[in-house]
């Protein structure tokens, strides 16, 4: 089985970094987005990500800062998983941006206080340095090297920089959403609950995520900790992936009732599109209906960490459906005939140099998890906190 | 008003070389328009005395002449008392694309962007039968969206109200393209045109003159690759006095452009009216692109 898994992961590795090395090479001319999908897989992948760091880091905190027993073992775990989607978020929108290498001027001249972009920015920047700060923290008190007045003194540091992470992590995550949300001509992103779903949807998929590693990594599965502390997280993420469809039934109800086509052509496309298996198949019936039903009726931990892997998985889909069929409407009638280009379509389907890019970030992802877990021992139960 | 003095003055003094500029160019002056030669640049035609209906009835090499002739008159205001506008007359576009063609050539245009497409929309049914074609520039909106967005402040609106790009600034995040409501900003991928051929064409290698600077595009890497571009009015032109290359170069005199601060323009006069609309209105982006129908 290890086996298996070690090939897989390499065989991804590889053929993900002959993606990156085409988008090196020559730039986006490999890419399948264009002038009117001006987005495509790499967004939907950065926002995808920021949203399991986020999630995850919010479970976090049910450790350092409200010191709730249960989650001691698993802070770190937390953490670390926080971090790596994090890393794999930026690689993401890295990737995707036109001058990589003056990726550094959102730092040096920032659009400030206007830009929404400039304070997402600048926000998961501070978070990124928080998150690498307080895993340090974490780290060090655990160590067991640091004893009495000092460790109680790291032990107050981290609860100071885990409790301003609460705020900074729900900021930055909510500038995520709102990036989409103030683009007024955009009537399927300018909602005012764009940035709670982006939340929400955050909460949803990063404890999922945790969930499934918990449930297929945590080394003694025998522990009645292991049994009682999956109950828990199933519980957090049934009520998170439910109150996500209630907003989601919201957003689409409230456009669909009375809307005009203009309104609610992003939505339709959406539903009733080329893609709509992705919205009724992956994400309704694979990443809600199943994944409720198993954790509403089953308490098998492995049965709980299938559910949440569905949940993770199929929440990319998720967040395909807000970037792309929010740009596969034409924002000018008859623009879609007006100059014939493949760049000019308003269509869009990732290319092979995409995915490939796709799979070296996960496969990264993945192998950095890995390493920290092999080197860290995350999966191992004992006391991370004298909480 | 001291100006106009001056220019009188001017005139007036230099009739004499005129009336042998004005002879040769006699037959392109519309008997109907009041139209005074001046031969210091080149020909130039001022003081339009007639009625409006006049000027855009008359022979559209003449309102070129005029329009040019404004130009250099704003060209001569600071930058920031200028304001360039643009109006297409619908009744006259027959959407022959010679705008769009012209444009890419001007800015030496990579494959999948073009700065000014032409909308073509059959309007009724069979056998009440309509077709309009809307040349489709930057707005130029007064309230730019696409301006605020720009996460490191790369595109502004200069003085003269013309929204511009700093290519060496542009992270090519596309954030821009998704906030502009007429999907006017287009990104530059680096393909050419006879990629994959045994040689690649000379056209390909042209540089492009934007910003009034040499953009070669040796890779695909080097800017304006990887940037955002727009339609700029050809501000490089504008700036040497010369009309944007799709107004110069429309054959059915559709196009008028001009400073809308002047009250003698073409385009002052042309905007004036009751047949004027502008693309989504209801936004309040304000667009200086003004259409006639």
């Amino acid at each position: 089985m290890k086996k298996i898994f070690y090939v897989l992961w390499a065989v991804a590795f590889i053929l993900g970094s002959v993606g990156v090395a085409q988008r090196l090479m020559y730039g986006h001319e490999l890419a399948a987005y264009g002038n009117r999908v001006v987005w495509g897989l790499w967004v939907a992948m950065y926002i995808y990500f920021i949203g399991l760091s986020a999630g995850a880091f919010l479970l976090s905190s049910l450790v350092y800062v409200f010191k709730i027993e249960l989650f001691e073992k698993v802070g770190k775990l937390a953490l670390i998983t926080a971090l790596v989607t994090l890393i794999c978020a930026l690689l993401s929108i890295w990737l995707d941006l036109g001058h990589m290498w003056r990726a550094y001027e959102v730092i040096t001249r920032p659009n400030l206080p206007h830009s929404m972009m400039a304070w997402m920015i600048w926000l998961y920047s501070a978070y990124l340095l928080l998150l690498v700060f307080e895993t340090l923290l974490a780290f060090r008190i655990e160590s067991g090297k640091y004893v009495g007045e000092q460790l109680a003194s790291y032990q107050k540091k981290l609860q100071l920089l885990a409790s301003i992470g609460i705020p900074l992590a729900i900021a930055f995550h909510g500038g995520v959403g709102a990036l989409f949300g103030v683009i007024a001509s955009n009537p399927m992103w300018h909602s005012a609950l764009t940035p709670i779903f982006f939340l929400v949807g955050a909460v949803a998929s990063g404890s999922a995520l945790f969930t499934m590693i918990f449930a297929f990594f945590w080394e003694n599965k025998e522990s009645e900790y292991y049994k009682s502390m999956l109950q828990v997280l199933a519980k957090i993420v049934l009520v998170a992936v439910l109150f996500d469809l209630l907003l989601e039934w919201a957003e689409l109800s409230i456009a669909l009732w009375m809307g005009t086509p203009e309104h609610t052509s992003g939505f339709r496309e959406m539903l009733f599109g080329n893609y709509w298996f992705v919205f009724w198949l992956f994400h309704l019936l694979l990443g809600v209906a199943v994944p409720v039903f198993i954790l509403l009726t089953k308490k098998d931990p492995i049965k709980i960490g299938i559910a949440s892997l569905l949940v993770v998985f199929t929440f990319i889909g998720v967040r395909l459906n807000i970037v792309i069929p929010g740009l596969v409407a034409e924002k000018v009638h008859g623009q879609a005939m007006a100059y014939i280009h493949p760049r000019l379509a308003y269509h869009y389907f990732p290319s092979l140099m995409e995915w490939l890019v796709g799979l070296f970030i996960v496969a990264f992802g993945i192998g950095l998890f890995y390493l920290g877990n092999k080197y860290f021992k995350l999966t191992k139960e004992h006391n991370t906190l004298n909480a | 008003m001291e100006e106009k003095t001056n220019a009188r003055r001017d005139f007036l003094s230099k009739l004499g070389m005129g009336v042998v500029a004005g002879a040769v160019l006699s037959p392109l002056v519309s008997s109907a328009s009041k139209l005074l030669l001046n031969n210091e640049e080149g020909v130039e035609i001022k003081n339009f005395e007639g009625k409006l209906e006049d000027l855009l009835g008359g022979d559209f090499e003449n309102i070129k002449l005029k329009m040019q002739d404004d130009l250099r008159r704003a060209l001569k205001k600071p930058m920031k008392e200028r304001r360039w506008g643009m109006a297409i007359d619908l009744r006259k576009c027959i959407g022959c694309n010679a705008c769009t063609v012209a444009c890419i050539s001007e800015n030496a245009l990579p494959p999948g962007i073009v700065y000014r497409p032409v909308i073509k929309e059959e309007i009724g049914t069979y056998p009440n039968v309509t077709k309009r074609n809307l040349p489709k520039p930057c707005m130029q909106c007064d309230e730019p969206p696409c301006v605020d967005v720009c996460p490191v402040s790369a595109t502004w609106k200069r003085e003269d109200g013309i929204v511009v790009i700093d290519y060496k600034a542009c992270i090519g995040c596309r954030y821009c393209m998704t906030a502009c409501p007429y999907e006017h900003r287009m990104f530059d991928y680096g393909e050419k045109y006879s990629e994959g051929l045994p040689r690649l064409a000379e056209y390909d290698n042209r540089p492009s003159f934007e910003y009034g600077k040499i953009w070669e595009r040796p890779d695909k890497h080097s800017s304006p690759v990887g940037n955002v571009r727009k339609c700029t009015f050809c501000a490089h032109r504008l700036d040497q006095g010369l009309l944007p290359q799709c107004v110069t170069t429309c054959i059915g005199g559709a196009n008028y452009f001009g400073d809308l601060n002047d009250p003698d323009a073409v385009i002052t006069k042309i905007v004036n009216k009751l047949n004027v609309f502008r693309l989504k209105e209801e936004m309040g982006t304000q667009p200086k692109v003004f259409y006639l129908t």
